[in-house]
């Protein structure tokens, strides 16, 4: 028996010294944009929070000139929201109806096809970068979000997910559903969708948190200041800092940095919830 | 109701793979017909022609003398329950028998009103708000039912529905399939490799072996009168005992055994000869010998095994004889028995080509 026990304490010695690695340093940063300026450059790193939080938030989010010249923190953290939940549903709506066409429309093309998009997996959205800003700046969509968004959302890894989801489904329920009078329309609205149900939660969260992260795609297309994603603004607020002048305003810094990880988390642990649930009733 | 024609059906798929090789049936209103093979022999292929789930290569199919060939499954107005009841795992039961009268546009009271009429008469309406994972296999496959039958389709086609339940189930459903075809009326048909259920609930009976129908008729028909090898040792448990058997011009002989009383039988060929287990009887001067080896307690009968003395041993079959006996009679392993068999209850098949000749 104390065998057993020391094998747990172990596993979980192991365990938390990896919990403290990963989230040491968040924490640090989140202690440090709760102290002053003045403080900070004084006495570096703090590691136990400080009396700022309220005034540093607030000046980060609501006040002109807080981080940006012009732009607030709380229209950048807008923008990227509006960038991670336009992306995720493009691509979960791009995806699936490209996974239906695939595996449930017998068109001569389909396994090729599949396998060109399969293919673009192999190519980073760096390769096609120009050629994208070309086309969306022909069409005179810089700065705007349909032009952020629409070029992105094609998705491969989605794709493949989808498909390999659909092809799990019973042919019978299919053939039910054509004999009970369904359209393909309809099939795919009040079959495939609700069993996709899990599968969609999990292409959200994963293609949110991607969305949210893309630094080159919208500092390209964006040429105004309040247009900026919170990851352009902690580039370019780090950028500011360097340049000096004034006194380097770290705890802004590390204020937006927490502020740019809050939403993935949130996003994350919410649907995580709803995405288990799923899982365990829709077994059998 | 409706009447069902196959006219010269035919079935290649894509792969080049012959399915079905020209079947003529005319299924008349209100039949009972069962489709009864062993797996492979194109059945199930034939019951998804006429659900419009495959394509038919050749020959027509006509539903009330209408031809549904390029008809849509959906507007040919038949129903069909699937061997893994094919259930939309995500809706409640209500909504899985609704959902056909949903697409079909039908007014909300009416839809109400036949699940509601449907789930009284397959005893599910205690049912009807729970998901098809909360349900048992029996009561899957009443919602499954159900879901047929509140279409008031005109034909119903089963696809192995019943292979899915434990042995118990199965009979019960057996018996509610068939009190509820006939209480509706409506014309089915039904696809097993199952041969008591093919014998129970059919009004006529189609054997199929590869893609061919080898006979059709009443299943009683088809059990005393075989037209081929096949269906003779295909519907029947046990299995009929078959002998290899040749004839020279008196007699029938195999091995050191000697049947009297055949004519008119091609000789210097392979027959065979067929024996229904409940045609033997023990008897001391019976035609045949056998050695006990395992006895079968079902109840009020028993089945008895054993190897047939003094039979040839032609490739391809045994020499094991079964017969059937009441409860009573409990013969030893390993003792000898004589049995006794009417000749004119015998059959006597053209080894090669099946052909029932007596």
């Amino acid at each position: 028996m104390s065998n057993i026990n020391w094998r747990i304490i172990l596993n979980h010695t192991i365990l938390l010294i990896g919990v403290i690695f990963m989230s040491l340093p968040v924490w640090v940063a989140f202690s440090t944009s709760t102290h002053s300026a003045e403080t900070i450059l004084r006495e570096g790193l703090q590691f136990w929070p400080g009396t700022n939080f309220i005034g540093t938030y607030r000046e980060v989010l609501f006040e002109q000139g807080g981080v940006m010249k012009s732009v607030l923190g709380i229209t950048m953290l807008k923008n990227s929201m509006i960038l991670g939940i336009g992306f995720a549903i493009g691509k979960v709506i791009v995806s699936m109806l490209a996974a239906y066409a695939i595996v449930y429309f017998r068109f001569r093309l389909a396994t090729p096809l599949f396998w060109i998009i399969f293919l673009t997996l192999l190519l980073p959205l760096e390769v096609r970068i120009i050629p994208s800003y070309e086309v969306v700046a022909g069409l005179g969509l810089l700065d705007t979000n349909f032009g952020l968004i629409v070029p992105l959302i094609a998705s491969a890894t989605g794709t493949f997910y989808f498909r390999q989801f659909f092809k799990s489904i019973p042919e019978e329920l299919l053939e039910a559903a054509r004999l009970d009078g369904a359209t393909p329309w309809r099939f795919f609205v009040d079959i495939l969708i609700p069993l996709s149900k899990t599968m969609i939660a999990a292409i959200l969260i994963i293609m949110f948190v991607v969305g949210w992260n893309q630094y080159l795609w919208p500092l390209i297309m964006t040429t105004k200041e309040e247009n900026y994603t919170l990851v352009i603004g902690i580039k370019q607020i780090y950028q500011i800092l360097s340049e000096g002048g004034e006194l380097p305003q770290y705890q802004k810094a590390f204020a937006l940095t927490i502020l740019a990880t809050l939403p993935p988390v949130l996003v994350v642990l919410f649907f995580q919830n709803w995405f288990v649930k799923g899982l365990v009733e829709s077994e059998k | 109701m409706a009447t069902v024609k196959l006219k010269n059906i035919k079935k290649t798929y894509p792969n080049g793979a012959v399915a079905v090789r020209g079947v003529d049936m005319a299924i008349e209103d209100g039949e009972f017909v069962v489709f009864v093979g062993p797996s492979g022999c194109g059945k199930s292929t034939m019951l998804r022609m006429v659900a419009g789930l495959e394509n038919i290569t050749d020959g027509e199919i006509e539903i009330d003398d209408r031809v549904i060939n390029k008809v849509s499954p959906a507007d040919r107005d038949v129903a069909m329950v699937f061997q893994n009841y094919a259930l939309y795992p995500h809706m409640t039961v209500r909504g899985n028998m609704a959902y056909g009268l949903k697409n079909r546009g039908l007014p909300k009271a009416e839809i109400n009103q036949k699940v509601t009429d449907a789930a009284k008469m397959l005893r599910i309406h205690d049912y009807l708000d729970r998901q098809p994972n909360q349900l048992s296999g029996g009561q899957r496959q009443r919602v499954a039912m159900g879901r047929a039958i509140v279409r008031d389709p005109k034909v119903f086609l089963f696809d192995e529905p019943l292979s899915n339940l434990d042995a118990k189930l199965r009979v019960q459903m057996r018996i509610e399939i068939k009190r509820l075809q006939r209480r509706m009326g409506v014309t089915s048909i039904y696809v097993t490799h199952d041969q008591t259920e093919a014998m129970t609930l059919a009004d006529r009976l189609a054997v199929i072996n590869d893609g061919r129908i080898e006979q059709m008729g009443a299943p009683i028909e088809l059990y005393n009168n075989p037209a081929t090898l096949f269906v003779a040792s295909f519907i029947g448990a046990p299995q009929i005992n078959l002998i290899p058997v040749q004839f020279d011009g008196k007699n029938l002989n195999s091995g050191d055994l000697q049947f009297s009383g055949f004519k008119d039988l091609p000789e210097n060929t392979d027959l065979i000869l067929g024996i229904r287990p409940d045609v033997l009887e023990p008897n001391n001067d019976g035609q045949l010998e056998m050695q006990v080896d395992l006895v079968e307690q079902h109840g009020a009968e028993n089945l008895v095994y054993g190897a047939l003395n003094g039979a040839s041993t032609t490739d391809g079959y045994n020499t094991e004889i079964c017969f059937k006996t009441d409860q009573n009679t409990q013969p030893a392993i390993d003792s000898v028995l004589k049995l006794h068999f009417d000749q004119n209850h015998a059959m006597v098949f053209n080894k090669e080509t099946g052909e029932r000749l007596i």
